[in-house]
């Protein structure tokens, strides 16, 4: 069964991530690299993404007459997805034991983060089932 | 290959193949598209002949002429689709003249239609009436004989949607009517121009890549160094073909120093030099060399010497600025290139100090395309720490950390602004 692990961040968080000394962003960095790695050779890696600071993002809605409106999402959300990683595993347990070590990634002096993880199931599709 | 005609009775292949089978790639396939006017099947015909020798070869044995077995196969499936398709057609009541045209296919290669067939075929997958990332994939797919599996694995996106994009590509040209034939005299340049283009940003995918964890697709770069280099063997008087084949042999051969163990980009002035690949060096520059004094100097040109520049100083603080500050005038006076302006500026701050560089930066705020771009951020960033401004240098790198869409290259550029809080922090005890 595939879970998706979201890493997410408020406003502040990723205001903070920036000002980290660079031995606490070399820590951190190398943290990362090593866990894709692991989730790789453990075979239960599917995918993996960072994504670009929220301040360059947009929402975009349709209006009435089809025309776009756009909006900076900082008006709109209190957290923003920073990343995630999807992993096909045997059970919740184990997407729940994985989230942990991502949630402990070193932070700031190199103690454990604790940045939540929200784990959610991916449902199967019908592209699982060949059609 | 049971009825091909060819005895598959070689040498065991020891060898890998892939190399052997890139290479025939683009010569069958001119030979396939030749003899039977459409290129989309062609392609798909030859895709299939590929596959039929990397699966049958390793156990019967390379045969004697790979590429006349290659070419049968391709033949066959030609002929069989065409079979098909007017069996098809008269039981809907019309004649096949197609079928018989092509029972009579013969392998006969016409030695001096081959290498125009090659050429004919990049110049149709980079034309400028497909879009540039479908133009790549066609590139890569049909001249480069690499599978849509690993064109998409380069690229990072599913296999499924590599395939449409070849498709689709195949479909545009089929629907534009482009023929295969040699562009006349008169488009030719500007449809060089779009080769060059083409296996340039093969290469700079490959070496920076756009997206992703990963900094280098070794892999990228080391296919459009093929192509430009085939491409040079069939057009050796041009000198910008000459020019973009020493720039992408002197910028790739700092590939190995450009990263470190832990993935972290190197800047150039960083760089272990020792790491750098010096027999790639000297062909870079031999070729640089011999080519300029030709005349007719284009911006490959221009950009490899500037690499010849950097790569002919052993250590960083031996690097000959005022030249590359020269070669950067002229660049700047052949394109209306803000990227190019901007290295300008740093070649510039080099020689008269970082007032100049940050006041030709400026200069650049209002022209739009560059204006919110993160080099100008990370420029000016570098500019300002030079300038011994630390404040406004940290603010820079973090914006450009904000916008860049490269992770390696973020974590990059935040390091650097961690580094300069952390001096500043020790000189002032405040941030």
């Amino acid at each position: 069964m595939k879970y998706i692990l979201m890493m997410n961040a408020d406003k502040a968080n990723w205001d903070t991530y920036t000002k980290w000394s660079k031995e606490d962003l070399q820590r951190n960095v190398a943290f990362m690299r090593a866990f894709s790695k692991e989730l790789k050779n453990s075979g239960v890696f599917v995918a993996t993404e960072g994504l670009g600071w929220p301040n360059e993002a947009k929402i975009v809605r349709a209006g009435k007459d089809g025309e776009v409106i756009t909006d900076g999402v900082f008006a709109e959300s209190k957290e923003f997805l920073a990343g995630y990683w999807i992993i096909d595993v045997e059970s919740p347990e184990q997407a729940y034991k994985i989230a942990a070590r991502a949630s402990a990634a070193p932070g700031p002096g190199g103690t454990p983060g604790n940045m939540p993880i929200e784990v959610r199931q991916v449902l199967s599709s019908f592209a699982d089932l060949g059609l | 290959m049971p009825g091909v005609g060819i005895s598959v009775k070689g040498p065991p292949v020891d060898v890998p193949l892939d190399p052997l089978l890139r290479e025939l790639t683009p010569q069958v396939l001119g030979t396939v598209v030749r003899r039977f006017r459409d290129f989309a099947a062609a392609e798909d015909a030859v895709q299939e002949a590929l596959l039929a020798a990397a699966t049958q070869w390793p156990d019967a044995g390379l045969p004697e002429n790979p590429r006349a077995w290659l070419t049968q196969v391709a033949f066959r499936r030609m002929t069989d689709q065409i079979r098909r398709e007017s069996a098809r057609r008269r039981r809907e009541g019309e004649m096949a003249v197609e079928a018989s045209r092509a029972a009579e296919a013969t392998t006969t290669i016409d030695a001096a239609a081959e290498e125009d067939d090659r050429l004919v075929l990049l110049f149709m997958c980079c034309h400028p009436a497909l879009t540039l990332s479908s133009a790549i994939a066609l590139t890569l797919r049909a001249v480069g004989g690499l599978t849509t599996a690993e064109i998409a694995k380069a690229f990072l996106v599913p296999e499924a949607t590599m395939a449409q994009r070849i498709s689709r590509a195949k479909q545009s040209i089929k629907d534009s009517g482009i023929p295969f034939q040699l562009p006349t005299s008169e488009e030719r340049a500007q449809r060089l121009r779009a080769v060059l283009h083409v296996l340039y940003l093969i290469f700079s995918e490959g070496y920076t890549s756009s997206a992703g964890p990963e900094l280098q697709r070794v892999e990228l770069s080391r296919e459009a160094i093929r192509l430009t280099r085939s491409l040079r063997d069939l057009l050796s008087n041009d000198a910008e073909i000459a020019g973009l084949l020493a720039l992408m042999l002197l910028t790739d051969a700092r590939r190995l120093a450009r990263v470190n163990g832990e993935g972290e980009l190197i800047p150039l002035t960083h760089q272990d030099r020792a790491l750098w690949d010096r027999p790639q060096i000297a062909e870079g520059i031999a070729l640089i060399s011999a080519t300029l004094p030709k005349g007719s100097v284009g911006p490959y040109q221009l950009q490899a010497a500037i690499a010849a520049v950097h790569d002919e100083a052993t250590r960083t603080e031996d690097t000959d600025w005022p030249q590359i500050l020269a070669l950067y005038d002229l660049l700047k006076r052949m394109t209306d290139n803000p990227m190019v302006a901007l290295n300008h500026a740093i070649a510039a701050a080099m020689v008269y100090g970082p007032t100049k560089g940050l006041e030709l930066v400026d200069a650049l705020k209002t022209d739009t395309r560059v204006a919110d771009h993160h080099r100008l951020d990370a420029v000016r960033a570098h500019l300002l720490e030079m300038a011994g401004d630390r404040g406004a240098a940290v603010k820079h790198y973090r914006a450009a950390a904000a916008k860049t869409g490269s992770l390696p290259e973020r974590n990059y550029l935040l390091m650097q602004a961690a580094r300069l809080s952390s001096e500043m922090r020790l000189v002032d005890g405040q941030e």
